[in-house]
């Protein structure tokens, strides 16, 4: 930074002017990067191989519920006799799948995707910044989520095995499961500790970057949606992880020093009372997880509205609907996802007012969410809609996002929930907001940026393919779980078909399986054109979707210091189709236009 | 390192009044209140489940070694004080104040580890390691953290006390400013032990 300019006599010939391009060498450029661009694609590439990683495991678990019992052709034998006996899975191989592909979704592919990956790459773009407020702690975050991935995935490899309590990692069972230090939980808990801990510094480095580094002109109300709500998910990071690092602290202290936090006294495991000082509280435990995990929610699902807000402008050629009402809508429901925690522990038997509580706090937390829908949907509203394949994504997150909403009001209601919790309609509904709710958006956002970062575009008719292909099956894997839930399936059985009303479901599952293969076959296209792209996709200037952002005045893919000359911000961030202009957009970084 | 001119990294932003680095520090402890709220908030459920505390009876005072807590309650105010007359010499042109300063404050914080450390051999002598029962548990682990970040000071304060004053001479705002962060932080780590010690020791 700034102390180079000072013993800068190694003959480069520092880049005053910000946007210089002396070669550094290999390491520097593409590995130990301080570039906000290069650390963004180092995110995304990451989190995308995270991605199809986490949802080969569930493929995996698919083969068991679709048929029970039955051996796995090929795969089976090459799993190993330990978890795959004769090729038929494991109890507990079926238990660390489905731990493991929550917290891999979540921890390893969204968070970083939506938060590490765009964020970093668009919104120092979007801000005219030519890098984030702290490049050095920008990399010292991804180089702190690495480890805690490799951890994660290393404790496949110890004995006994990957963590088995779950996502949420429930003690006692969790406290109890695998001795010592290499164990599965163990790691899983390090793990979690470093990927937090890279989060707070991404996120104190993101809040910094917009509040400091907005270009002239940039006035809050002239921001992107995108920046809103990447600045709002900012601060759901940095104060909703610190009590799961608090929390994963003394689960590690429990595991490792021998400590009860967790723990009740006089419990007994497998006949034998535990030998432990008891006096704990399995519930602190919860309360502490959902305290993160329930404006974690909200860390997925913020930044896929921003994506698809940018998508949707630049597509119907006309400014958002309601593009105040969707900043104060994120804003509200930032503040209102630390109140809602509870709403997840409904059966832990904590008291009628605490459930009164969170049961209000939950419904209203429900009306920006619709309010945020309804501006979309209003902005589709006598639009010239072009149809591309991010628009494709973006408007088939609408639909699928509402589905996964309103389904979710039974569960924060607590005489609904009473019945339907920890069934597969619970899966049903937040796979709904994540899946084909966010991950689309994430899609949408790499078909809409991949221009800018690459200097090249995707190819349009395979990313429809993909698109369609991916929305068919989406929908047979999610929507079949909300009957199977309300036949009440619960949904972490090894076998579905043990329980009499689970047998009533079982074709379901099946169908499930099957679209989720078929889905798995759906992303070929858009790997194919992912890497294709990089070398034959056609070359673009600066803006080849005629946008109205300040990414888009930036050269394609931007140099380092981005801008090649300082930009001034002149107007609204969507002024499309304004009347009596030229042009049908009028780009926020033009004087005139 | 990246050669590109970030603005606001030395002098303050003209409308948010401070400069990027402070920024940064004070979002950096709004997390870590919530990190140490989450664990006094676990504090207070584990202490009001439990029918006595601490649960072998007695008092936490007559556990705990009071005359050495609040010895080290004055040694940690002290250093406050010390971190803030070593940002005020910045703010006043001299260094060498600002070294005499800054050493004092580095100082404070071992003696603060080394009485911490008797403190805690003599539990461990006494065989009451963490998981004897959740009174030593929640201790070791508050004070342990507490520690940690004690630890975290003396690395940072050290830096700009011998390599990283180097920018005094090249920059000697920027270093002024770097100190002020560092004493920022100083004075929570502080903060936080004026909480611990009433909440441990005394109640």
């Amino acid at each position: 930074m700034s102390v180079q300019h000072h013993n800068g006599g190694n003959g480069h010939g520092h880049a005053h002017d910000g946007h210089g391009h002396h070669e550094l060498p290999f390491w520097r450029k593409y590995i130990f990067s301080v570039d906000h661009k290069m650390i963004g694609i180092q995110y995304g590439v990451t989190a995308l191989a995270f991605l199809f990683f986490g949802f080969s495991l569930m493929m995996l678990m698919r083969w068991q519920l679709a048929y029970p019992g039955q051996p796995l052709p090929l795969l089976g034998k090459l799993l190993g006799e330990t978890d795959m006996p004769g090729g038929v899975m494991a109890p507990e191989f079926y238990n660390q799948l489905g731990a493991m592909h929550g917290t891999i979704m979540v921890f390893l592919g969204v968070v970083p995707l939506a938060v590490g990956g765009f964020g970093n790459f668009v919104v120092p773009l979007q801000i005219g910044a030519p890098d984030m407020a702290f490049p050095r702690l920008n990399m010292v975050s991804y180089w702190v989520f690495l480890p805690g991935t490799l951890i994660m995935i290393a404790s496949f490899f110890v004995p006994g095995g990957a963590a088995q309590s779950g996502w949420t990692s429930y003690p006692p069972l969790s406290d109890i499961t695998g001795q010592g230090f290499f164990s599965g939980q163990t790691f899983w808990l390090f793990a979690m500790v470093l990927i937090i801990t890279s989060s707070l510094l991404g996120s104190i480095n993101f809040i910094v970057t917009i509040v400091q580094l907005r270009a002239k002109g940039l006035s809050f109300w002239r921001l992107p949606f995108f920046v809103h709500a990447q600045l709002v998910t900012a601060f759901l990071l940095l104060l909703a992880f610190p009590p799961l690092e608090a929390a994963s602290v003394l689960q590690i202290m429990d595991r490792l020093a021998g400590t009860s936090f967790f723990l009740p006294s006089g419990l007994v495991v497998s006949g034998e009372p535990l030998k432990i000082a008891g006096g704990g509280n399995p519930l602190l435990w919860q309360h502490l997880f959902w305290f993160l995990a329930h404006p974690e929610v909200y860390v997925l699902i913020l930044p896929a509205m921003g994506i698809v807000a940018e998508v949707i402008a630049n597509n119907t050629r006309k400014p958002l609907w309601g593009y105040r009402l969707l900043v104060y809508s994120v804003v509200f429901l930032g503040f209102m996802s630390f109140v809602v925690w509870a709403h997840h522990m409904f059966m832990t038997g904590m008291g009628t007012t605490m459930s009164t509580f969170f049961q209000i706090t939950t419904m209203i937390i429900s009306i920006p969410s619709v309010i945020i829908l309804t501006c979309f949907i209003m902005s589709l509203y006598g639009g010239n809609i072009r149809f591309t394949t991010p628009m494709l994504f973006a408007t088939a997150f609408l639909p699928m996002f509402a589905i996964g909403g309103l389904t979710g009001l039974p569960l924060g209601l607590t005489a609904s929930d009473i019945y339907l919790h920890d069934t597969f309609y619970v899966i049903g509904h937040f796979h709904y907001v994540v899946a084909p709710g966010t991950l689309f958006a994430l899609f949408a956002g790499v078909y809409y940026w991949y221009p800018k970062a690459t200097g090249r575009q995707m190819n349009d008719a395979l990313g429809k393919v993909h698109f369609w292909l991916s929305f068919i099956a989406i929908n047979f894997i999610f929507m079949p779980m909300f009957f199977q839930g309300m036949a009440g399936l619960s949904r972490r059985l090894y076998d579905p078909t043990i329980y009499a009303h689970g047998r009533g479901v079982q074709t379901l599952n099946v169908v499930i399986s099957w679209g989720a293969w078929a889905l798995a076959i759906a992303q070929l296209p858009f790997i194919v054109n992912f890497f294709m792209s990089l070398k034959k996709g056609a070359r673009v200037a600066e803006n080849p979707w005629h946008a109205t952002t300040l990414e888009w005045a930036a050269p394609s893919p931007p140099g380092h210091g981005n801008f090649l000359t300082e930009p001034v911000v002149y107007r609204e961030p969507y002024e499309y189709s304004v009347p009596g202009k030229p042009n049908d957009y009028s780009p926020q970084f033009r004087a005139e236009a | 390192m990246s050669e590109t001119a970030i603005p606001y990294m030395v002098k303050p932003h003209p409308v948010t009044g401070i400069p990027n680095g402070k920024l940064g520090i004070w979002l950096f402890l709004a997390s870590e209140v919530m990190l140490f709220g989450a664990l006094f908030s676990s504090y207070v459920l584990i202490r009001t489940g439990m029918p006595h505390w601490p649960p072998e009876g007695g008092l936490s005072s007559e556990v705990l070694n009071v005359p050495l807590g609040t010895f080290n309650t004055a040694v940690l105010i002290t250093s406050s004080i010390t971190m803030v007359l070593a940002w005020a010499s910045c703010k006043m042109g001299s260094l060498p104040k600002f070294k005499m300063w800054m050493g004092a404050t580095v100082f404070l914080a071992l003696v603060f580890l080394v009485v911490k450390y008797f403190e805690y051999s003599d539990k461990f002598h006494h065989e009451h390691f963490p998981s004897h029962d959740n009174f030593y548990a929640i201790y070791f682990v508050l004070t342990g953290l507490h520690g940690l970040h004690i630890v975290g000071g003396i690395i940072v304060n050290t830096f700009l006390l011998t390599a990283g004053s180097k920018m005094w001479q090249t920059d000697p705002e920027h270093f002024t400013n770097r100190v002020e962060n560092a004493g920022l932080y100083w004075h929570f780590v502080d903060l936080v032990w004026i909480f611990l010690f009433p909440s441990l020791y005394l109640l």
